[in-house]
């Protein structure tokens, strides 16, 4: 492996979340091998279609993989209408996603289930803050003007910087979309170096808004671009975009985690965002990092789902497989 | 047994079972026990003999199956014959609904086709319900719809008869499909034998046929080993053969119908390239690479089994298979969550394990994953050769099990030699992201399919099926249609030559006028020049009357020779459709400028008048100009395959073609026989009539003044049968045209068999060369070219 680290980066002083590995610190700019990355769409959709018939989980595999998924949950809200009051009850679902009499009939009562984070606005942050005291919770945050980032640098450094102060242990920024469009691969390295900068102990995810990026192979190049600036998580979508997370953009994405872990020894978290709702598809994703992957992506320190009603979906699946009965939404406490 | 709390951990794999239960339960209910379907019954087989048919997952016993023999076989065929007229007559859009029933039927019950497969053949249930028995119905659909539209879209043709089918154990059902589809939809009746090892999907098939109420004997299955596919082979009744199985057998089937009228259509082993070239997306190359050799535990015919790398990414893409081979997960084949599964029987495995041990003991580098190897059934594991080379028996003999061999190559010129340097021509895939490079080597590379950045890709709007030894004809497709028809002008052609003999001989010596001519010398014609034969004989010729005529060069095997070298090197091939017919009409304008001539040298021949010479002048030349009208105009199709991609069928030219051309009207005919193959850029070796080969050897100063490239056409005169016989030994010979005798014919098809030749004879029928509907039509372009599917997805 080639160990070929910068070492003039910031080193974080803490790791927030529990790491079992080296934070990436990220590499010198590589135009060369940027521009040297192919993605065939096709070939992608075919492997993105059939990952998930290729593997099952039944009975009591998909009840443990169904709580491993509530693990990687950052359960999210970002509206315009949120409140303190929706906020704290958010954080609350978040300190207990699943009903105890469930947990107890797997056995699970004492296993610490969690969700792996909650992600709100900056604004919010005091809140969460509050409400999940005593925890291990991690609160993030979306920065430099999210969704579409189009205000000065300096103002989205200050968002960081402000976040960071106010508590977030996770900074979720988004990425200048018209730097890939354009190929404008250094400005958007330099960018990010600067972004991870000013997170400092936070870790730092990035969101790509892959719906806006138009090839599969400009979303490759981002994703690697990003973890040779030092992300500490590459993820696909605000939420807010018309296309969201998807498998074909996943794969495309983890198969450059994969590359750059080859290249520098770094594991880098993915995050799919957006549209994922249902208990099957958060299987699928899980196949989809443990095949391309490897397990170790199957914790919350490399991988989150951002998802705010895909709870919802595993808690009626969990419980149908406590009773053998089809549950209903309105028999689990709401977020 | 693991907790959740552990699992939670772990995040293992639990079993994921398929329930075998309701194919347990259908065995049941026909005690464990099958007969024969025949005329729309269970017949025990008057063989009395049965044979086991068990699961090699696990080596279950699944059912006791009939043994036909020789007699059951003989009663299926008689059957299916009986059952014949009744199914032409009730028409295409009666058996359009048939069809559609049976499309229909298989998907309400495709899951018990599904798990009843993977028990039977081993392989995973992911595949057999995703992958066989979705495009099994699909093919049914497909062919619905060519049944109600053959008396529009093929009008021109007919039914065969009664067919033969043999089909192999790697993809039971679906090749079933493949065969009965096409086959019922022109109005054929058919007897089909399933491979002994997979015979259980193909019973069930019948009991739907039952279901829908197809009318008895329209379709027989027959279960049983070789011996019933010899008896069904060699049966009198039976108008034509489509096997799908291993070279050695299609060549034995190829022999064995020699000169019977059988039309036959073969579907043969493969050792199909899988070129990677430096630009490709390695990661999504590694997932062909597992599409390709590890599908269906690479039982595959068309299996990417030679990988091709560029020499600069080699090193980074076996390291990236490696690490992919180390997830693949063996396992009974209704686990839903393995990817490969058992293969299909003892004697495979056998054949698997002793060909990668003489990959070892020749030096390859071997790899395989570090996973265990279940030990219940017939397992081998997934394998990959490096450090080998083309003289590696692994490079070249079909393994047929999950092993790859990999080579790498320097430039695209030589990635084509090493994926051309093979008997085979089945398949191919193409990894770049350069769509000029693509395009490129797809047409260079001798295969029936050609896939570009995908592998393993089927439909029945496709055609598929091979070059050189990987057999003849197309599944699929209309090109798939046609081996199920036969054209309506076949039940014209007459048993005796047309060449009218003169009342009386008058045994005329050589004509005098007085004056003393100067010596014509007509020689051969090889690589456009004009030659001596090389034995230096030559043989005095007659016409009709007995008049002498001259003499023409006794051509051996070594002018025969010589004659294939020289239209090896031609550059016709290369030419566009409007160049070709610029030189093809050429001619046209040349022969007429000398049409006297040739007027008289055709009155000469046939002792007849002047002015009939004249007439089949003229008709040579518009023969002539209909194919130079069609060089650009009989061209491909894109197909509308299910994926996204355009599917280009483009019609290839076979090679080098040999043909013998026939006697009767001698000009024409040399003209109807050699024009079509030119047209699609064949070069040509033409033995001309043997009774009248001056015309043959007048036309080459025709040939030499209209620009035709040196070596596009070659003539060897000389004794038609021996030097026949030279050509359809020959192994560069593609294919070859014969129209003589019935013994010829035989000849032809039985020594043509070693390279798989494309032959096409006439079996001592006679077509009358003065008539559009006999002498002239695509069905010459047909038979002159080879089409190839090449599968380009698209999207960014």
């Amino acid at each position: 492996m080639n160990m070929n680290k910068k070492t003039n980066h910031i080193v974080a002083k803490k790791i927030v979340a529990a790491t079992h590995h080296e934070r990436n610190d990220g590499i010198p700019f590589d135009m060369d091998f940027v521009q040297s990355i192919k993605i065939n769409l096709s070939a992608v959709e075919r492997r993105a279609g059939t990952i998930a018939k290729r593997r099952s989980v039944k009975k009591k595999w998909q009840a443990a993989w169904l709580l491993r998924a509530i693990t990687c949950i950052d359960l999210t809200t970002l509206s315009g209408d949120d409140t303190p009051g929706n906020v704290q009850r958010l954080c609350a679902k978040a300190r207990n996603p699943v009903r105890l009499d469930l947990l107890k009939a797997m056995g699970m009562e004492d296993a610490g289930i969690t969700t792996g984070a909650v992600c709100v606005y900056h604004n919010f942050i005091d809140e969460a803050k509050k409400a999940l005291e005593g925890t291990n919770i991690p609160i993030a945050a979306v920065s430099t003007a999210f969704p579409a980032g189009h205000i000065p640098i300096k103002e989205r450094l200050r968002q960081i910087e402000l976040s960071v102060a106010a508590g977030a242990m996770e900074i979720d920024i988004v990425i200048t979309r018209q730097q890939v469009l354009r190929g404008q691969w250094r400005a958007l390295y330099d960018e990010m170096v600067l972004y991870r900068k000013a997170c400092g102990p936070a870790h730092m995810k990035t969101i790509l808004a892959t719906g806006e990026l138009a090839t599969m192979t400009n979303v490759a190049k981002a994703s690697y671009v990003c973890m040779m600036a030092g992300a500490d998580f590459i993820k696909t979508s605000t939420g807010k975009e018309s296309v969201n997370a998807t498998l074909p953009v996943s794969l495309v994405m983890i198969r450059m985690i994969r590359e750059y872990l080859d290249k520098t020894g770094y594991k880098v978290g993915f995050k799919p965002a957006g549209g994922i709702r249902t208990a099957k598809q958060s299987i699928a994703w899980l196949i989809l990092m443990k095949e391309e992957l490897g397990d170790d992506w199957l914790r919350n320190d490399l991988f989150r789902f951002g998802a705010s009603s895909l709870l919802g979906d595993i808690e009626r699946q969990l419980e149908h497989f406590v009773t053998g009965r089809y549950s209903a939404s309105y028999r689990h406490p709401m977020a | 047994m693991s907790s959740i709390k552990q699992i939670f951990e772990t995040m293992e794999y639990g079993p994921a079972p398929e329930s075998p239960n309701a194919a347990l339960a259908w065995l049941e209910e026909h005690k464990n026990k099958f007969g024969l379907y025949i005329n729309g019954k269970w017949e025990a087989p008057i063989s009395k003999a049965y044979f086991k048919s068990i699961s090699p997952s696990n080596k279950n016993f699944l059912a006791d199956l009939a043994d036909a023999g020789e007699k059951d076989v003989d009663k299926a065929v008689k059957a299916a014959k009986k059952a014949l007229p009744g199914w032409v007559g009730i028409g295409p859009h009666a058996r359009a609904r048939y069809l559609y029933a049976i499309a229909r039927q298989i998907q309400k019950h495709s899951r018990l086709f599904a798990v009843l497969e993977s028990m039977d053949n081993g392989k995973p249930i992911r595949e057999s319900r995703d992958i066989d028995i979705p495009l099994v119905a699909r093919h049914f659909y497909h062919h619905a719809g060519w049944a109600q539209l053959m008396d529009t879209e093929l009008k021109d043709y007919k039914e065969i008869g009664v067919v033969g089918q043999i089909i192999p154990w790697n993809f039971p059902l679906l090749m079933l499909a493949w065969k009965i589809a096409p086959a019922l939809a022109m109005g054929n009746t058919l007897v089909l034998k399933p491979a002994e090892f997979t015979s259980l999907t193909a019973l069930l098939f019948a009991e739907i046929c039952d279901q829908i109420g197809l009318p008895p004997g329209v379709v027989n299955i027959i279960t049983g080993d070789g011996k019933a596919g010899a008896a069904l082979v060699d049966h009198p009744q039976v108008n034509k053969i489509a096997f799908t199985g291993s070279t050695e057998v299609g060549k034995i089937i190829r022999r064995a119908t020699a000169g019977t009228g059988k039309k036959i259509s073969l579907e043969l082993g493969g050792k199909s390239p899988f070129i990677v070239f430096e630009d490709a997306d390695l990661d999504s190359v590694v997932e062909g690479v597992v599409d390709a050799i590890w599908f269906n535990q690479g039982q595959v015919c068309c299996a990417g089994s030679r990988l091709l790398v560029q020499e600069s990414v080699a090193e980074r893409l076996y390291a990236k298979i490696k690490v992919r081979m180390e997830k693949l997960r063996m396992g009974d084949s209704l686990d839903k969550t393995i990817d490969i599964g058992a293969v299909v029987d003892k004697v495979q495995l056998k054949t698997i394990t002793d060909l990668v041990k003489i990959g070892v003991d020749e030096g390859g580098k071997i790899w395989q994953p570090s996973t265990a190897c279940p030990t219940d059934g017939y397992y081998y594991p997934p394998t990959m050769f490096t450090d080998v080379s083309p003289s590696s028996s692994i490079a070249q003999l079909e393994i047929f099990g999950p092993v790859l061999v990999a080579m790498t190559f320097r430039t695209h010129h030589e990635a084509v030699k090493l994926a051309n340097n093979t008997r085979y021509g089945l398949a191919a895939s193409i990894w770049t992201d350069n769509i000029n490079m693509a395009l490129d080597i797809a047409p260079k590379v001798k295969a029936g399919v050609v896939w570009i950045n995908c592998t393993n890709v089927f439909d029945a709007a496709a055609g598929f099926g091979g070059y050189r030894e990987s057999g003849f004809g197309r599944e699929g497709g209309k090109e798939g249609i046609y081996e199920y028809v036969k054209h309506k002008s076949n039940d014209n052609l007459s048993s005796k030559s047309l060449l009218k003999l003169p009342a009386k001989n008058k045994n005329a010596k050589a004509k005098s006028n007085g004056a003393v001519s100067i010596d014509r010398t007509a020689k051969m014609y090889i690589g456009g020049k004009q030659a001596r034969p090389d034995g230096g004989y030559s043989t005095t010729v007659y016409g009709l009357a007995g008049n002498h005529m001259g003499e023409v060069s006794t051509g051996n095997r070594k002018d025969i020779r010589n004659a294939v070298e020289a239209a090896h090197k031609s550059n016709w091939g290369g030419k566009t459709g409007h160049s070709k017919a610029q030189v093809l009409y050429y001619l046209a304008e040349n022969l007429y400028a000398r049409k006297d001539e040739f007027a008289d040298r055709i009155s000469q021949c046939l002792d007849v008048s002047k002015q009939a010479g004249m007439k089949e002048v003229d008709q040579s030349i518009e023969r002539i100009y209909w194919y130079a009208a069609m060089a650009d105009k009989y061209d491909g199709r894109v197909h509308h395959t299910t994926s996204r991609n355009v599917t280009l069928a483009m019609p290839e030219s076979i090679g080098v073609l040999g043909v013998v051309c026939p006697d009767d009207s001698p000009l024409l005919g040399f003209i109807s026989t050699l024009i079509p193959i030119l047209t699609m850029g064949n070069s040509a070796v033409v033995i001309p009539s043997e009774k009248f080969p001056l015309i043959a050897t007048d036309f080459y100063q025709i040939l030499e003044t209209s620009d035709m490239p040196a070596g596009a056409v070659n003539i060897v005169t000389g004794p038609r049968e021996e030097l026949c016989e030279v050509l359809a030994k020959h192994d560069d010979v593609d294919g070859l045209w014969y129209f003589g005798s019935k013994a010829g014919s035989k000849n032809v098809e039985l020594l043509g068999a070693d390279n798989m030749k494309r032959t096409w004879v006439n079996y001592g029928k006679y077509r009358d060369w003065t008539d559009k509907e006999q002498g002239q039509g695509e069905v010459f372009l047909r038979f002159a070219s080879q089409i190839k599917n090449i599968w380009v997805p698209y999207g960014e």
